[in-house]
């Protein structure tokens, strides 16, 4: 198979997907953010040729779906890496320290700015307004896994656990 | 009637058991490994001979060992992961895997407690068996709360045991709509969602709308930074908040209702799922409820990170898979909801507060708290105190209960308790203000913490030490509210760049006489332009700090200094040499080698190379180094 074949089937394999969450919504327009919601929890973004599919079958157009996709800051519109480290910065958290997370792990990741995951695609540091485990400010959440009373130090040690599981 | 079966049926089979441990898994124990705990618990009993059930066979009459249950978040995360044994009455705290032993051999064995694993009184160091010894939890009144942290969530009989699904039963068989909305306004319960709306008369607006379509909406997007009651009470007692919506339905004639849940939360949104399962299966929820014909369902719709969408008119605009925009009022939503149909919006603790209301009746609720805030409420005490975690007290409360009895006092920089630390108390998050000294002994209610220009909003409490900034406080929340503003209305999406700009220059040195009137006057400005209470209520960190604390904004304007030492651009420090003995102290605690002298003589700082972390300031005993 030439590479543009395997392009074309790559994509017709994504789409199939979307097709299956249109149908599990039964193409409901009102179950707008839950599609988006299924779609990124298949490909961890909003691949901009899957938005104007799930527009035409839904019936709308491709600009309110954008529209929605970019209001709420769950929807990624572009990759993110296969780790996702939200640090707090919800009151408890900042009063706690959280910025020396952020600082720490911007600086053991090469991140700032703009810039939000790494060239290889490994990690993304964001950071998030509150986990609701204040108690144990400040928190941070790698992927699904919440992480309490963390400081710089153990955030930095976290991020080698994951780079050493990696064989990084 | 079958409910009362299934429930009486349950507490006789649960009377079986002669132990039942309860491992707290809400999400700051599991962040601290309480599931670890869980399993290893399990293995041990196992290899003792120990059958610890973890699930109740219903049948089952034998007499048991014991059966271990996880519950929702019982408060006190910071002593996480948490264990309870019943009868005994014991409470472990911080107990890790390796501790598993020690209880099965000694507690479930012997019936001892293992002392190292108690909680030590916080004044007489003396171990506390249980809840009813720790301050913490003995000076609360814990009725939302109560069965969190006792029930297994994600177990419907046991909710039922306790009486569950009982004021349900009652509102649906024994009760006319107007008769639960009276109810409900007698009892005069008011939206624990912030803005404290008396919850019967909004029922009764929605219940006099013509129409057979109405929805039912429950507000769990929590999007205040640092609350976290509202997710502890749908991790911890699901059950209650659908049997607080199905009175809700059942007041107003609704056949429909969503819980909104953000997506920051995803345990509860998995025992909401699980919880509304579960009671269609019994067929609590469905066509045909309490066999009176009467139908009513639940979806649980999970948001998508947007703080706006809490607000009630953005939340259903979210649910129809919009933006989740606020649009202006009137109509109101018990008017003009969702889809177009009279919709009532409660926040997730009103609806959980309901079912006891019925159970109770109005009287005997209305006899804690004051007369014109009924009931408890919950807050999420965190920041510089010593017990933080989930609390929840009657109305009318003092502060200085919250934080110096229940919380424990105030925390310095290292930890400790100090003394006279207590600087002030952040409330309502980006919609409130803030509480000092003065009120420490002012009743909390509504009306009262209105008055001051704070608000109980959700309930979240900060304490703040007196190592912090207002102006930075100040900040914090400025940016939250600009993140976070829809943008569709000019003065909160201009109107809070600029305040933030304003305060940067305050923070930054680059203030001028100018500043601060042109800050107040944008506020106030803000306040009644904008369209949402996100926007009319963003300035009011900005107006409070001002207001009680306009000496430290002074001293970052006039003066360049921050009081507080926080604000970093206002720093040079600076060895005065006539008070500096010389005693190398600050040099050596000084992280990036920027002081130089030598012993016995004064020392100097290199300001090229200082990154103004305040630390020989701290360090120096003789006063001597200035300017920061
Ligand atoms: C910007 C903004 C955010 C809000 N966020 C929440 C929230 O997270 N949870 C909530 O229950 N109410 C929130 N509210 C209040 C709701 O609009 C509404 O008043 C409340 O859910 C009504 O429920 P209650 O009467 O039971 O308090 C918010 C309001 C605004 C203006
Ligand atoms: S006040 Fe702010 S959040 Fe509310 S509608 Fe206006 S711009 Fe949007
Ligand atoms: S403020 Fe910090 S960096 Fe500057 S001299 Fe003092 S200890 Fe060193
Ligand atoms: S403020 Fe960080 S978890 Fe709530
Ligand atoms: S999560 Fe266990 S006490 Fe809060």
């Amino acid at each position: 198979m030439d590479a543009t074949a395997k392009v074309a089937q790559e994509a017709g394999r994504r789409f199939e997907k979307v097709i299956q969450i249109l149908d599990g919504h039964n193409r409901d327009r009102t179950r707008l953010v839950p599609i988006l919601q299924a779609v990124q929890e298949e490909y961890r973004y909003l691949p901009e040729e899957v938005m104007t599919l799930v527009a035409t079958s839904l019936g709308i157009s491709p600009a309110k779906v954008y529209g929605v996709a970019t209001f709420y800051s769950h929807f990624a519109l572009q990759p993110k890496g296969k780790y996702v480290i939200r640090v707090c910065d919800g009151t408890a958290c900042h009063v706690k320290g959280s910025q020396d997370l952020v600082d720490a792990l911007q600086g053991k990741l090469g991140l700032g700015g703009s810039r939000k995951t790494t060239a290889d695609m490994m990690f993304t540091l964001e950071t998030v307004s509150c986990l609701g485990a204040c108690g144990l400010a400040p928190a941070m959440v790698v992927n699904e896994d919440v992480h309490g009373q963390v400081g710089p130090d153990q955030a930095c040690e976290i991020l080698e656990g994951i780079r050493q599981q990696e064989g990084m | 009637m079958e409910l009362q079966a299934m429930g009486e049926a349950y507490g006789k089979s649960s009377k079986h058991f002669r132990r039942r441990v309860v491992i707290c898994a809400g999400t700051g124990c599991m962040a601290n490994g309480a599931m670890k705990v869980f399993e290893a618990l399990r293995k041990e009993a196992g290899d003792h001979g120990i059958s610890l059930d973890i699930e109740l066979d219903f049948e089952e009459t034998r007499d048991r060992d014991g059966l271990l249950t996880k519950s929702g978040c019982q408060g006190f995360c910071q002593m996480g992961p948490l264990l309870s044994i019943e009868p005994d009455g014991i409470l472990y705290c911080k107990v890790r895997p390796t501790d598993v032993a020690e209880i099965v051999s000694q507690t479930l064995l012997d019936g001892k407690a293992v002392e190292r694993l108690l909680y030590p009184h916080p004044t007489t160091g003396k171990p506390c068996r249980g809840r009813h010894e720790i301050p913490f939890y003995a000076l609360q009144q814990r009725t939302v709360l109560k069965s969190c942290g006792s029930l297994d969530p994600e177990d419907i009989r046991e909710y039922l045991s306790q009486g569950g699904y009982r004021s349900a039963a009652k509102a649906y068989l024994e009760m006319q709509p107007d008769a639960v909305c009276g109810e409900i306004l007698a009892s005069g319960l008011r939206g624990r969602g912030g803005g404290g709306f008396p919850t019967g008369r909004k029922w009764e607006m929605a219940r006099v709308q013509p129409g057979p379509k109405k929805y039912i909406v429950c507000n769990g997007d929590e999007g205040d930074p640092g609350a976290f009651m509202d997710r502890s009470v749908m991790e911890g007692n699901p059950h209650a908040v659908i049997e607080g919506m199905m009175i809700a339905a059942r007041a107003i004639g609704a056949d429909e209702g969503y819980v909104y849940v953000r997506a920051e939360y995803p345990l509860a949104v998995a025992r909401v799922r699980r919880a509304a399962a579960d009671a269609e299966k019994l067929g609590l929820l469905g066509d045909d409820l309490f066999g009176t014909g009467m139908g009513f369902r639940v979806h649980v719709m999970e948001g998508a990170g947007a703080f706006v969408c809490g607000e009630e008119t953005a939340l259903l605009a979210s649910i129809e898979g919009q933006r989740g925009m606020p649009m202006p009022k009137p109509p109101f939503p018990a008017q003009c909801g969702l889809f177009g149909k009279p919709t009532i919006i409660n926040n997730v603790e009103t609806l959980a507060s309901v079912p006891l209301i019925l159970a109770q009746g109005a009287a005997a609720f209305k006899e804690t708290g004051t007369p014109a805030s009924p009931g408890t409420k919950t807050f999420a005490l965190t920041g510089h105190v010593a017990n933080t975690g989930l609390i929840e007290v009657p109305f009318g409360t003092s502060l200085r209960h919250i934080v110096y009895e229940v919380g424990g006092g105030v925390t310095g920089k290292d930890g400790r308790i100090s003394e006279a630390g207590f600087k002030a108390v952040q409330i309502g998050g980006p919609s409130g203000g803030c509480l000092t000294r003065e009120h420490l002994d002012l009743p909390m209610d509504f009306d009262n913490l209105t008055s001051i220009g704070a608000m109980v909003g959700s309930g979240g409490l900060v304490v703040m030490n007196q190592e912090t900034c207002m102006v930075q406080v100040a900040k914090f929340f400025m940016q939250f509210t600009q993140n976070e503003s829809c943008g569709k209305c000019v003065p909160c999406r201009e109107g809070t760049r600029q305040m933030l700009a304003l305060l940067d220059d305050i923070t930054e040195g680059r203030a001028t006489e100018e500043t601060l009137p042109l800050l107040e006057m944008l506020a106030r400005n803000v306040k009644v332009g904008a369209l949402c209470g996100l926007g009319k209520t963003a300035p009011n960190p900005v107006l409070s700090t001002l207001k009680h604390f306009r000496d430290e904004y002074e001293a970052h304007v006039h003066r360049k200094v921050c009081p507080s030492r926080v604000c970093k651009a206002l720093m040079t420090p600076a060895i005065e040499a006539s008070l500096c003995k010389g005693c190398t102290l600050c040099a050596r605690k000084c992280p990036v080698g920027a002081i130089i002298g030598e012993r016995k003589t004064a020392h100097q700082i290199d300001p090229g190379k200082c990154i103004r972390c305040g630390a020989c300031v701290d360090a120096c005993k003789f006063n001597a180094i200035t300017g920061a």
